[in-house]
């Protein structure tokens, strides 16, 4: 048995499997489905940034004409502060005071108690009639106010260095003598940084609609990144078992992150387990924004000594990171990415978690690596502009490569960033005189990748097409990726192929989607399975032929004698052999579930320009370059698709986007129209670079795509608003009221 | 309160429904028409992901009183192919990949349909104007963008 070398589908722009379902509006997303006797639920917030909660009386919420049942926290499992209970990158003690306040309200909009009425009015009128008794305590929300001397403490049982403290965690990464290198170094510049809190921006809010029988089987839809990260800590949660829970995974309308955590399907099973109805659950947009995790705003301080001819003899990163109101900021991301594409050799990052009166924040595409990287690239582009040198000769001077042991343990292996470097030293763009008004940056940046847990299985339909059942919800495209690989191992059309999300019941467990992770290992457990069905396949034919099952070939779609000494016979193709299933023993089909490894992480450089109006203050992006590596591209348009989206979010993050709060603690801000995500009008075309360098470690090369490309945007852009106008903006947003008083100081000083 | 009947056309077909007088159109097309096509991702117009057309204009539904429906003409994007066949804006942005997760892919297209209905040779700066209050946040635009070009241009080509 053997595998044909041609290549079809590997790297074809494909339609992917769901394209026609999402541009006719029948694609069903988390708000879209109903259920014979549905009932609508609401949850009530807390009006405070920080109070103790003395009681609440839902008395007169339960009487309400409509009202079907009412929850509270102490309807939830409660997860004791003083022993972790981790699932995936989440704790139980903190996701259970998460979905719903215990003892206190630890932000403004945090869930404080839910109810399920007949209609949506009826439940938001009820929750009006929830009376709760609230100590309302001094509130922090910037990382400075959290850690002050008198700061508010929002959890007793957090201490650091052995006492009270907001400080819930600290990581630490260091390799070689600090110290030594900065002392052999001509030139060290140290700078601190400041980056805002900014949302995923998930366009579809969170939804559910969970039933719960009688017997307490019960069926979840929603949206999110991973089913069954929905099941278990639902279960965990409510106290069910996980086999009573079928969550079946919508269409989901972004995540970034943003949906690896559950808010809502706890309160609805509750909800519907109380009142033995079919429970709806939405979040309105200022929900969305006020109760869901953004990522963190952080404060760097990053120093770096180089030689006069550019190496690097050491390098520092010192990062706090707002963690929202319960533990679990990115600190790994940070601290883990920042010097990773450098070949250091004296280096050391320290990430604090701090907590404060915020929503608790989510992962957000390369959780921490953008904070990471951003005060790293700036320093680097200023030791550049001290050095004399181009900062992309400075950074390939120091470039981490194959063999390269990373500041934060691993010895890289085969990967692309020098190509990547390379690239965006002859791309026309990078090339290309600017007009006035105008300026170019770049940077580079790293993500992890991830591996882990998936499942598939591949079927064989009695009329010789493939149905492809996988665990991980597809937000950009994955099911193109996959029937593309599966085409190209069965050699056969990819339409024949059908890829399907399978829920919890239907499939062996997968984990999130999210990492940069899916395509490269769905795709793993999709090829072993393939293997074993065209080895089926293979056997049925050496049936029929009355041969030696290794005197069997597959090429093309068909089963075909290995050579002249197997015997002459015609071959036979996919829809011959499974009409004649039965002859070798039945259907075919095979699944596979693998524990995946060798995902390698990932680099990319990006090239910005940008032009400045100098009466407005305005920044924007007049052309952008993505150049990354990306193993090997299996559909290249969602490839592009992924650098182009990370790179359209990093500008964002740099120019525009953040929560304003108000004196008491409030999000001022919680819609799109006042927090500013990029619009079409803001964006030049993104040009994404595809470098492919396929991962060893994979049968088909992948690498993770989608989360590098958010990485190096923040400092591109704030390094080409230095080219343009000469300052260098420390702190973001780059918005234009900041920029006007920054251009305005400079005339100043001038005069 | 009482109910107000409407009678309106949606996607061509007569249609009655009940609804209060502070009901959105789009509440009414989600929740009684099972017309979930059109979707919320804000409620307050600003994300344009309910985008449909009020008598061939272009609107949010989030923003409409469902009882300004009577007597007009609606098109949702159930409504945009006819039958099995796709319109060509449809069909170019599964081609050129103008969608990644796909909520904002029904008012994309209706906004972008709207936008060629007037004007059958846009510039890039047109369509990007015309589209900014449909937000995506996977894409970027770039794929969206190119593909309302192309489809300009072949419609304009098939024109001739």
């Amino acid at each position: 048995m053997s595998e044909s070398n041609d290549n079809h589908w590997i790297g074809a722009r494909t339609i992917r499997p769901d394209g026609a379902d999402k541009v006719t509006g029948r694609a069903a997303f988390a708000a879209d489905t109903s259920m014979p006797g549905m009932i609508w639920g609401k949850v009530l917030r807390s009006p405070h940034a920080h109070a103790r909660i003395r009681s609440i009386d839902t008395s007169k919420a339960e009487s309400l004409p409509g009202v079907k049942a009412v929850m509270t926290a102490d309807d939830i499992v409660d997860f004791p502060t003083d022993t972790p209970v981790a699932l995936g990158i989440q704790d139980m003690r903190w996701m259970c005071r998460n979905v719903m306040a215990r003892d206190k309200a630890l932000w403004h909009g945090h869930a404080v108690a839910a109810v399920a009425a007949t209609s949506e009015a009826i439940a938001a009128e009820a929750c009006k009639l929830i009376e709760v008794d609230y100590e309302v305590l001094p509130h922090a929300i910037e990382i400075d106010d959290a850690l002050a001397d008198d700061a508010p403490i929002l959890h007793d049982f957090i201490k650091f260095e052995g006492k009270p403290s907001n400080i819930a965690g600290t990581l630490e990464h260091t390799k070689g003598d600090i110290e030594a290198g900065f002392a052999q170094a001509d030139i060290v510049i140290e700078r601190e940084f400041t980056t805002r809190p900014v949302h995923q921006g998930y366009i579809e809010p969170h939804a559910c609609l969970v039933s719960v029988a009688a017997d307490n089987k019960t069926t979840i839809w929603s949206s999110s990144q991973g089913q069954f990260m929905v099941r278990a800590m639902t279960a965990l949660l409510t106290g069910l078992t996980q086999s009573d829970i079928r969550a079946i995974p919508a269409e989901i309308g972004g995540g970034f992150g943003g949906k690896t955590i559950i808010y809502l399907e706890p309160l609805a099973t509750i909800l519907s387990k109380k009142s033995g109805r079919p429970v709806k659950m939405t979040m309105t947009r200022e929900e969305v924004m006020r109760a869901s995790g953004p990522t963190s705003g952080s404060k760097s301080i990053v120093k770096i000594g180089v030689k006069k001819d550019g190496t690097i003899t050491a390098a520092e990163g010192i990062y706090w990171l707002q963690a929202g109101g319960l533990p679990g900021s990115p600190i790994r991301g940070a601290v883990g990415c920042a010097l990773a594409p450098y070949d250091i050799p004296n280096g050391r990052t320290f990430g604090y978690d701090v907590v404060s009166n915020r929503s608790k924040v989510a992962a957000y595409r390369a959780p921490g690596a953008p904070i990471g990287a951003f005060g790293v690239e700036c320093v680097l582009d200023e030791l550049a502009e001290e050095l004399g040198m181009d900062p992309l000769d400075l950074r390939l001077k120091n470039a981490a490569k194959e063999g390269t042991k990373a500041v934060h343990g691993p010895t890289f292996p085969l990967m692309g960033y020098v190509e990547s470097l390379e690239a965006a030293k002859a791309h026309a763009h990078y090339n290309t005189p600017l007009g006035p008004n105008q300026g170019r940056g770049v940077a580079s940046g790293f993500w992890f990748n991830a591996g882990g847990e998936s499942s598939a299985q591949v079927n064989i339909t009695e009329d010789g097409n493939v149905v492809i059942t996988t665990g991980h919800p597809d937000i950009g495209g994955s099911r193109a990726g996959i029937a593309n690989i599966c085409a190209e191992l069965l050699g056969i059309d990819y339409k024949r192929i059908s890829v399907l999300i399978g829920d919890t019941a239907t499939i062996g467990f997968s984990n999130l989607t999210g990492g940069s992770r899916v395509l490269f290992a769905s795709s793993i457990v999709v090829t072993e399975s393939t293997r074993t069905v065209i080895r089926t396949l293979c056997e049925l034919a050496a049936k029929i032929w009355d041969i030696d099952p290794d005197a069997v070939t597959w090429e093309d779609g068909e089963a075909r004698p290995a050579g002249t000494n197997a015997g002459k016979f015609d071959p036979l193709t996919l829809a011959q052999l499974a009409a004649r299933a039965n002859e070798s023993g039945g259907p075919i089909g095979a699944g596979a579930q693998i524990n995946t490894t060798g995902a390698e992480g990932g680099f990319g450089t990006h090239i910005c320009d940008v032009e400045v109006d100098p009466e407005l203050g305005i920044a924007r992006v007049i052309r952008y370059t993505v150049l990354q590596d990306v193993g090997r591209a299996v559909h290249p348009s969602y490839v592009e698709g992924q650098m182009q989206g990370g790179a359209a979010q990093a500008i964002g993050w740099a120019l525009n986007e953040e929560y304003l709060y108000d004196k008491n603690g409030k999000v001022d801000n919680p819609g799109f129209l006042d927090y500013r995500m990029p619009v079409a009008s803001d964006l030049p075309m993104i040009d994404a670079y595809m470098i492919e360098i396929p991962n060893p470690k994979h049968p088909q090369g992948v690498r993770g795509v989608g989360e590098v490309p958010l990485v190096p945007g923040l400092a591109a852009v704030r390094n080409a608003l230095h080219d343009a106008i000469g300052i260098r903006f420390n702190d973001l947003p780059m918005s234009p009221p900041r920029v006007l008083a920054a251009l305005d100081a400079m005339k100043q000083a001038a005069e | 309160m009482a109910k107000m009947h409407i009678s309106t056309t949606i996607n061509g077909e007569p249609e009655e429904f009940l609804c209060t007088p502070g009901e959105t159109m789009l509440d009414v097309l989600r929740n009684q028409l099972d017309l979930t096509g059109s979707k919320e991702g804000c409620g307050s117009g600003d994300c344009g992901a309910c985008s449909i057309t009020l008598d061939g204009t272009l609107v949010c539904a989030c923003l409409m009183l469902a009882a300004e429906a009577e007597g007009r003409t609606i098109t949702t994007i159930e409504g945009m192919a006819e039958g099995e066949n796709l319109h060509p804006l449809q069909q170019k942005f599964l081609e050129e990949a103008a969608l990644q997760c796909g909520i904002c892919t029904p008012g994309m297209l209706i906004a972008a349909k709207a936008l060629l209905d007037d004007n059958p040779d846009p510039a890039e700066t047109e369509v990007r104007f015309w589209l900014a209050g449909n937000l995506c946040r996977c894409t970027g635009y770039d794929k969206i963008i190119r593909a309302v070009l192309d489809t300009a241009a072949d419609m304009r080509e098939a024109a001739k």
